[in-house]
């Protein structure tokens, strides 16, 4: 086995030749002769009844192909929530139809009305121009708690802005307000998880293509999951069959969860393909972006946290407002659902644990799931509510959280929140972050920093997050409407190399790198002569796609599993040639023995064969080298993580800099070190720019103020500090082929409450009795708190 | 976009005899281009200016520094004669704008948080045009209204270098405008404090803090002045008490750097 390139090997990604070089192929580099262009007219109010709309004169404007309005769509289906999420009282969720274009109504700030399809853009932004909407502006839903108390309506056929009341787990919620009834302690905070707007470098794009001999549709366009996108469009919306429709996500400029759901945007240019007879293409401006693409986060929450006066966690109880916007995304119900309540936990053994959870309707962007989704809500509500625990019973933060870490002897372990966490060693993190961050040498730096004036703080945070989206009965059983398995095909060519077809998309997670990786050390052959297929649902078996750290812990165990089958399969072959029973064969770097002799045939003369079966006993042997698996996880994947950071915050300006930060992350079992380390670095970039600088700001009417880079501040290179990373502390998972439990997310989770953890710290080591500052910690926020305190 | 006719005159007469009716000129273009790509301007004709020799590039002589009006910021930034305000130049934007921005076109949009006009206005300098030369006091007229009448060109600005000077920038954290940015300078006749990015009405001077530093020019000499928040912007960025609080943090830390 070529070890430079099998499993554990920091392998270049080979995705990033064609990235860096200018050769990627995304959607909206893709043309044909004979394309239009889609334009769409958007609402500039974030609440309206459509009156009329007048397209006449734009119809006649010059290039001008077809004009498209919600009257056009009334006929085909909405576009569905995957989750169905029932209230406590047992009832089910309001599911409002979120159809192709508004009608009726105009229920956010870019929510699109119509569409112009021209030879142009510019012909098409200028009849978009000349499109007369008689629009009647309402009172606009913006704040959760007025939306809950008001009686202005997002949708008022609901008769309610409440999608849902749901209680996690209703059973312990007697349990939890006793304990937290007769505690030693309790420790109350209210917090604000920070709309997010998600910010693919790429923007969404969509384009379609109709061909009438055969009534055959293709859609390239910017998913995170063909598949899922095809079902959607086939199943709900437009009712085309599905063997009549393939989806194609070629290269993908990130994602974030962004691009996981189906949009109306893909469903126009299908039928306008359909009804023109030619390709149609629409790209997402930077604004549309900002205004249509679901965001994240969004969370208004009170936690509690009960202890004894050793400070052993009794009870966590909280209390959330999630907003979904103006329509249900599809996982919009999920993120805050299950993918949130169930992390309540966190990495303790607090018996009681509830969670209450309101989503509630608004007239802005639908808010659905972004790196992390739910679980950096958990993670910010826990952590925070712990630091803040600690000051009040004066003690030591990290002594703390150890004192109530389950131990590493617990598992499998049944959190309260419902979860059984199969692998882990908090302590063991813990004791690696300590020594890498040189904890020791803090005072020194505190001292250091005084010196130039500036506050320096520690923080600390413990994070445990669910991902290897997702056991499909167990999702079954908590409403979603799909399963979550994943699927792979191994191909092996008849000259011996290798396509995996796989079902999960790579927008920069470098599966095309590291899933080859899995298969050349299984079969011993040189990693460079596998490619991965992915993205284009005519080629690629039935997948559910990228999202919640799933690739590899799902995806890649049903390559693992196809490749055993292939291995099999082969072995028979191998036989067959060394003229000895299967049994009789093993294979170990590539080479089938025919054991106990020193008779030997290589991998690649055994798929040779396997093509020109002249000899083959038909009856025993099928021609061929190429086998599919699907995998459905018997459990979520539990990565753990322990991080600091130190900051230095200004007191004059309340200025914060992140000056240091240490992520150590229990991943399980890592294939390539240099592609997890990469994907640290990225969820902490975010996760810094939620906790310090993103901010999404709709003003009391329902419009986006931060709706540029001119106002919503991204993370750049100048904004973070070298991080240390390591993953050394793994505990493999137990219920995977590969020991593997996801990378993508956890920065993003864990980051957040360390900043502002760190932030506290500082003002407090000032004297400013600053006990929370909501996010994003800006230097005006800072200043303010300070003065206040 | 709209579409538009443009022209490249290579002669400051010619730009002139250009710019009439509905004509724009185009300088480095860093806000002109976005500002026409959101179809929010629509003008007929552009007028480049980046094909006009006589108006770019640096000069020093007998104190005074003089940079044409098409001078790129990335060349002031790398020309050093006048440090202060080559360390302005180099902290505007990033690489690309300061390849393409103009010291011109930056002084005649006038944005209220952009770096230039604290500099031109606190340095004293002098604006040439192809008409008359503008004193910088007179110059800026509030936020995005100058002097400049229609079809007049900033054709350079005459620095007078100070005996001392800084320019410290609290920046908004999204644009990474001025919050608040305040150009200090020492001059024979006393010292001068601008102040960008903070107050409704644009650029301005600091008038108490002037008297106070021409006394002594030192960081503790304000230590006793406040900055009224009454005309300061308040936005998703700061309210207008953290921007006079932050005129005087950013002062003294001009004086600090200065001294």
């Amino acid at each position: 086995m070529p070890k430079d390139d099998g499993i554990g090997a920091a392998t270049l990604r080979r995705e990033d030749v064609r990235f860096l070089t200018g050769a990627g192929q995304y959607t909206d580099d893709i043309q044909a002769s004979g394309e239009a262009v889609a334009v769409f007219a958007r609402s500039n109010v974030a609440n309206g009844v459509i009156k009329s709309i007048d397209t006449s004169q734009a119809a006649a404007m010059p290039g001008v192909l077809a004009i498209f309005t919600g009257e056009d769509f009334t006929e085909v289906g909405g576009n569905p929530a995957g989750w169905l999420i029932n209230s406590r009282d047992g009832t089910p969720m309001h599911e409002p139809k979120r159809p192709v274009l508004a009608h009726g109504k105009v229920r956010h700030v870019g929510d699109a009305y119509a569409a112009v399809i021209a030879e142009t853009k510019a012909q098409a932004m200028d009849a978009i121009e000349a499109i007369e909407a008689d629009i009647e502006e309402l009172p606009a839903v913006v704040n959760m708690k007025e939306a809950l108390a008001g009686d202005t309506f997002v949708h008022d056929e609901i008769g309610t802005n409440q999608c849902f009341d749901w209680g996690w787990i209703e059973d312990n919620r007697a349990a939890t307000d006793a304990a937290i009834k007769g505690a030693h302690h309790v420790t109350k905070l209210e917090l604000v998880n920070n709309r997010l707007v998600p910010n693919a470098m790429e923007p969404r794009s969509s384009r379609a293509e109709y061909h009438r001999g055969n009534d055959e549709y293709i859609l390239h366009t910017t998913s995170q999951n063909p598949h899922l996108t095809r079902l959607l469009i086939s199943a709900f919306v437009l009712g085309i069959p599905e063997n009549k429709l393939t989806v194609i996500a070629p290269d993908v400029g990130g994602g974030f969860g962004s691009k996981i759901y189906h949009y109306g945007e893909e469903a126009l240019v299908l039928a306008a393909a359909k009804k023109l007879n030619r390709p149609v293409t629409w790209t997402a401006d930077r604004t549309e972006a900002f205004l249509t693409d679901a965001h994240g986060r969004d969370h208004v929450t009170t936690i509690e946290l009960a202890l004894d006066k050793e400070g052993n966690f009794l009870a966590f109880r909280t209390e959330t407002l999630a907003n979904v916007g103006a329509y249900l995304s599809n996982f919009s119900t999920a993120t805050p659902t299950f993918l949130h309540g169930t992390l309540m936990a966190g990495n303790y053994t607090v018996p009681n644990v509830y969670v209450n959870v309101k989503a509630v309707f608004t007239n802005t962007a639908p808010v659905d799931a972004y790196r992390g989704a739910g679980r950096p809500e958990a993670t910010y509500s826990l952590e925070r509510v712990i630091d803040m625990a600690a000051r009040e019973m004066g003690m030591d933060p990290i002594a703390l959280r150890r004192k109530n870490f389950i131990k590493s002897d617990q598992y499998p372990f049944a959190s309260a929140a419902g979860l059984e966490y199969d692998s882990g060693n908090y302590d063991a993190l813990m004791d690696k972050m300590e020594s890498v961050a040189d904890i020791a040498g803090f005072a020194a730096r505190r001292k250091e920093s005084e010196a130039k004036g500036l506050l320096r703080g520690f923080g600390v945070n413990a994070y445990i997050e669910a991902c290897g989206i997702a056991p499909s009965n167990l999702v079954g059983v908590l409403g979603s409407r799909v399963g979550l398995y994943d699927a792979a095909t191994v191909r092996v060519n008849a000259t011996g190399n290798i396509s995996v077809m796989v079902g999960a998309h790579s927008h920069g997670q470098g599966h095309e790198t590291a899933f080859p990786q899995v298969v050349a050390d299984m079969l011993g052959i040189d990693a460079t002569s596998i490619d991965i297929v992915h993205g284009d649902t005519s080629k690629i078996p039935f997948g559910m796609g990228t999202y919640g750290s799933r690739s590899l812990a799902v995806c890649g165990s049903a390559v693992v599993r196809a490749t055993e089958k292939v291995i099999t399969k082969a072995k028979k072959i191998a036989a067959h040639m060394l003229e000895v029973t299967d049994q009789d064969i093993s294979f170990e770097d590539g080479i089938f023995s025919a054991i106990g002799t020193n008779k030997t045939v290589p991998f690649g003369e055994v798929a040779l064969k396997a093509y020109i079966p002249h000899d083959f006993p038909l009856d025993q042997i099928e021609p061929g080298l190429e086998e599919t698996a699907f995998y459905d996880p018997a459990n979520f994947t539990y990565p753990s993580g322990a991080y600091c950071c130190e900051v230095e915050v200004d007191p004059e300006t309340g200025k914060v800099r992140v000056d240091r930060f240490a992520a150590v992350d229990d991943f399980g079992n890592v294939i390539n070190p240099m592609i997890v380390t990469g994907q640290v670095h990225g969820g902490l970039g975010q996760g810094i720019g939620q906790a310090l600088l993103e901010n999404t700001t709709y003003d009391e009417d329902g419009q986006l103020l931060s709706a540029s880079y001119m106002d919503y501040t991204m993370p750049r290179a100048d904004d973070l500090p070298f991080f240390k990373v390591d993953h050394s502390q793994g505990t493999p998972c137990t219920h995977n082929p590969l020991g593997v439990k996801g990378c993508g997310e956890a920065g993003a989770i864990g980051s957040p409450p360390t900043v502002i953890n760190a932030v506290i710290d500082a003002l407090q080591s000032g004297g400013k009795n600053v006990t929370h500052i909501d996010m994003p910690v800006t230097p005006h926020r800072v200043w303010t708190a300070m003065q206040n305190a | 976009m709209y579409a538009f006719d443009i022209e490249r005159p290579t002669t400051v007469a010619e730009a002139v005899a250009a710019l009439t009716g509905e004509a724009q000129a185009l300088s480095g273009g860093q806000t002109l281009i976005p500002t026409l790509k959101a179809r929010l301007a629509s003008p007929s004709k552009l007028v480049s200016l980046s094909g006009i020799s006589e108006m770019k590039g640096l000069c020093a002589s007998d104190g005074v520094l003089t940079i044409g009006g098409a001078t790129c910021h990335a060349d002031v930034a790398a020309d050093g004669t006048f440090k202060a305000l080559s360390e302005l130049a180099a902290h505007i934007g990033d690489p690309a704008v300061r390849n393409r921005g103009t010291i011109g076109g930056s002084i005649a949009n006038n944005d209220p948080a952009a770096c230039y006009p604290a500099a031109v206005l606190g340095a004293g300098a002098t604006v040439v045009t192809n008409r008359r030369e503008i004193a910088a006091d007179d110059f800026f007229q509030g936020m995005f209204e100058t002097a400049l009448d229609d079809g007049e060109l900033v054709i350079a600005v005459k620095f007078p270098i100070p005996e001392a000077a800084n320019y410290q920038k609290f920046v908004q954290p999204a644009s990474r405008f001025a919050l608040v940015g305040v150009f200090v300078a020492k001059t024979s006749e006393g010292v001068r404090v601008a102040v960008t990015g903070a107050s409704n009405e644009g650029v301005f001077r600091w008038r108490e803090a002037e008297a106070a530093l021409s006394a002594d020019f030192s960081a503790a000499a304000l230590d006793g002045l406040t900055v009224a928040a009454d005309d300061m912007i308040a936005d998703l960025h700061g309210s207008s008490e953290y921007r006079a609080h932050l005129v005087k943090v950013m002062t003294q830390r001009a004086v600090k750097a200065a001294a």
